[in-house]
């Protein structure tokens, strides 16, 4: 048995959140600066270079990159051999994105419910928290900061079987065409095929989590991102979208086990700020 | 480039089309969700607005708390649609420029038309950027709403694309 203070999580956190909002990820950073050698629309490439000149000032100034700093996701995976100690797992990683926001001057964009007042928790509090118990001693800590505005434009459709790959496409593409300059293109998207209703958003987030630098490790779904990339670049959405050949920057995909009856397809739409991190304590 | 400075008058606005990349200086105000919701519940109760909309330009957006030694943080514009429900009447009170990002509905196109204004998108998610264009930031109302508050800015080259001009001609489309 290993022990782990929650501390430790805590103060890990806190640093990982004010990071992400201040310094684009690497892959992204890699991404965008590609794309606008690449582009061959004037509008767009000069937007592109507008968002390169953005990250740059986020960075020399500590300042966010973008001022909707999201909201956090926390994708943990423990060791089943491990026992947390010094308090409650929640308490602490909520204490870590309060610690965070607050530091670093990050907005707090949380309301405590989503109905009828609206009222900001005003520590941007509480996060999503999801926990898988694996093997071992090790405890991995994925983050997002997620921005709504793209968020906003994210889908689920419950797909036929018979619809096969072709609708898994039309699904993803038509998600994307309506998410448009909402979503502050060029996007980064997240896709989650099969589980359930509610498991497929979750793998579209995991999706949308991933490196961009990274394909699906089965070939034909690795296949199936870089298609849909064509297809999505093929709208002409553009940056910012006012037109050009970058809409989107990188489609992700994951998959899992499903019904016989069914074929969920979850899209999570997300930016060019797509915010994540990935360490092991 | 074209400099518009503050008051954005519909004289400023009637040679400018959509497409045309403006560089905007002098007063603007913040306003969003929220904010939007509380004006329109005045103007429902027949009371004065905290802020005169005659040829007013609003800036939909929720910026970061400013850090200690800085002037402003981070300050990109929010998606405009949630707004529209409100926009038509904001206009018809001669507010001239909304700044946001993304489609508007038919109902605001067609506001922008009768009211000769104008629609302007900023760069979403180049909140760093656009937050240096502030040089200063006063609250107007609601405070309590905290990025939501009201705030007036003085901005120096504010860049905005036109993407709804006063005939109605859409970027989007």
């Amino acid at each position: 048995m290993r022990e782990v203070s929650v501390h430790i999580l805590r103060d890990k956190i806190k640093e990982l959140v004010q990071e992400v909002n201040f310094y684009y990820p690497r892959d992204i950073d890699k991404k965008i600066k590609e794309a606008a050698i690449n582009e061959t629309s004037k509008i767009g490439k000069e937007t592109l270079e507008l968002l390169i000149k953005n990250s740059e000032i986020a960075a020399r100034e500590k300042i966010p990159i973008c001022q909707d700093t999201g909201m956090v996701i926390v994708f943990l995976t423990i060791g089943q051999e491990v026992h947390f100690t010094d308090g409650l797992l929640t308490d602490a990683i909520n204490e870590g994105v309060a610690l965070g926001y607050e530091e670093g001057y990050l907005r707090k964009s949380i309301v405590e419910e989503p109905v009828f007042d609206r009222i900001n928790t005003k520590n941007n509090t509480p996060c999503i928290i999801y926990t898988s118990i694996v093997a071992g001693t090790e405890v991995e800590l994925e983050i997002g900061t997620k921005g709504f505005g793209s968020e906003n434009m994210s889908t689920i459709t419950m797909l036929k079987p018979a619809q096969g790959v072709n609708g898994v496409k039309e699904a993803v593409i038509a998600a994307i065409k309506k998410a448009g300059p909402n979503a502050c293109p060029p996007m980064v998207v997240g896709v989650g095929l099969g589980g359930t209703f509610d498991y497929a958003a979750v793998l579209a987030k995991k999706a949308t989590l991933r490196s961009c630098e990274s394909s699906n490790a089965d070939p034909r779904y690795a296949q199936l991102e870089n298609e849909l990339l064509v297809l999505a670049n093929e709208l002409n959405i553009g940056p910012q979208g006012l037109k050009g050949d970058t809409s989107v920057l990188k489609i992700n995909v994951e998959y899992f086990p499903t019904h016989i009856a069914g074929m969920p397809c979850a899209v999570n739409i997300s930016c060019h700020v797509t915010r994540h991190a990935k360490v092991v304590l | 480039m074209i400099k518009l400075q503050t008051p954005i008058t519909k004289e400023k606005l009637s040679v400018l089309k959509a497409g045309d990349l403006v560089y905007i200086s002098g007063t603007i105000y913040t306003a969003r969700d929220a904010a939007h919701k509380r004006l329109s519940e005045m103007l429902d109760r027949n009371e004065t607005l905290p802020l005169d909309l005659k040829d007013a330009c609003i800036y939909y957006v929720g910026p970061t708390p400013t850090p200690k030694g800085k002037i402003f943080g981070s300050a990109g514009p929010t998606t405009s649609l949630r707004m529209d429900m409100y926009t038509p009447r904001m206009y018809e009170l001669g507010m001239s420029v909304s700044i946001g990002k993304g489609y508007r509905s038919q109902e605001v196109v067609d506001s922008i038309k009768s009211n000769q204004a104008a629609y302007m998108v900023a760069i979403g998610g180049a909140g760093a950027l656009l937050g240096q264009c502030v040089k200063s930031a006063q609250l107007v109302a609601f405070e309590e709403l905290g990025a939501e508050a009201i705030q007036k800015l003085e901005v120096v080259d504010f860049p905005a694309t036109i993407a709804i001009d006063k005939e109605g001609n859409n970027l989007y489309e």
